[in-house]
């Protein structure tokens, strides 16, 4: 089965979703997540949502739930790149996304992840810790 | 008048996943803005899920509009699950009697033009929308 892959950037993680997901890839998204940031004690996790042309509840759950877990394990998520009228439709459908920070692109999303990313980010590398 | 309906199974997810798809294409060629596409789709996604996860399985129906007057998606998603005792209640923000967020119903409803709810307990529902063309 297919899974989607996560990258390491600095202290974060960056996942890019590019299909459209259907159930245990979402469940999946979430173990994994889970595992890896306590594996790199990544303080954030950018999820890149450009690809995505809806969002529907499940997906927002998924978005919510992972924001809570990563929260716990004291890393901060950013969800980038939503398209605008994914976003509009999500507030018709009541949806804010409690917990979940956004911003218009990945580099923008590292920057909001704690200072630790960011300068690791700016420093174009960083593993030296 | 309406034309070329397919109708579609819902029994999985991948099923749920597959009437996005085809809404996507029937509001294209209908000519829906991409916000109003997004909106039907998302609605499409909302009920389908319903279907599947409350109803367990049944069919969704998708048809082109094209008369004199409008041109549009519209689409019966109809199951022959449990039903739903109190209409209102389950179109309330925040109600779910699984583990969702409460909003798929009320909020398809607001995704949309036309919104009409079919439902009699242990006999099933049917969700009837519509998105128009402006
Ligand atoms: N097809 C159906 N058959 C039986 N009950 C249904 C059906 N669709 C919805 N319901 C009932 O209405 C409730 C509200 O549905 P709604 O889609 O608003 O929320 P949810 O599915 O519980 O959560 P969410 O959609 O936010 O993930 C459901 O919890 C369920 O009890
Ligand atoms: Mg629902």
């Amino acid at each position: 089965m297919d899974s989607i892959p996560i990258l390491k950037i600095g202290s974060a993680l960056l996942v890019t979703i590019q299909v459209d997901m259907h159930d245990q890839l979402a469940t999946q998204l979430q173990e994994d997540l889970t595992t890896r940031i306590v594996e790199h004690h990544a303080r954030g996790v950018l999820i890149d949502i450009s690809a995505l042309e809806i969002v529907d509840s499940f997906i927002g759950r998924m978005l919510a739930n992972i924001a809570s877990v990563s929260r716990l394990l004291d890393a901060d998520t950013v969800v980038v790149g939503m398209r605008p009228e994914v976003a509009i439709t999500l507030v018709e459908l009541g949806l804010g996304l409690p917990g979940v920070k956004t911003a218009l692109n990945a580099e923008r999303g590292l920057a909001l992840i704690g200072g630790v990313a960011r300068d690791e980010a700016a420093a174009g590398d960083g593993d030296d810790d | 008048m309406a034309t070329t309906t397919e109708t579609l199974a819902i029994v999985s997810g991948d099923d749920v996943v597959r009437v996005r798809q085809k809404v996507r294409v029937r509001a294209t060629e209908a000519g829906l803005s991409l916000v109003d596409q997004t909106k039907l789709i998302t609605a499409a996604s909302e009920l389908a899920r319903n279907t599947l996860d409350y109803g367990k399985g049944g069919h969704a129906d998708i048809m082109t509009v094209n008369d004199t007057a409008r041109r549009g998606v519209r689409i019966v998603f109809r199951d022959q699950g449990p039903g739903i005792p109190d209409v209102a209640l389950a179109l309330t923000d925040g109600f779910t009697s699984g583990n969702g967020l409460g909003h798929g119903l009320g909020g398809a409803r607001r995704l949309v033009d036309d919104f009409d709810i079919q439902t009699a307990v242990g006999q099933g529902t049917t969700v009837t929308i519509a998105r128009w063309r402006k």
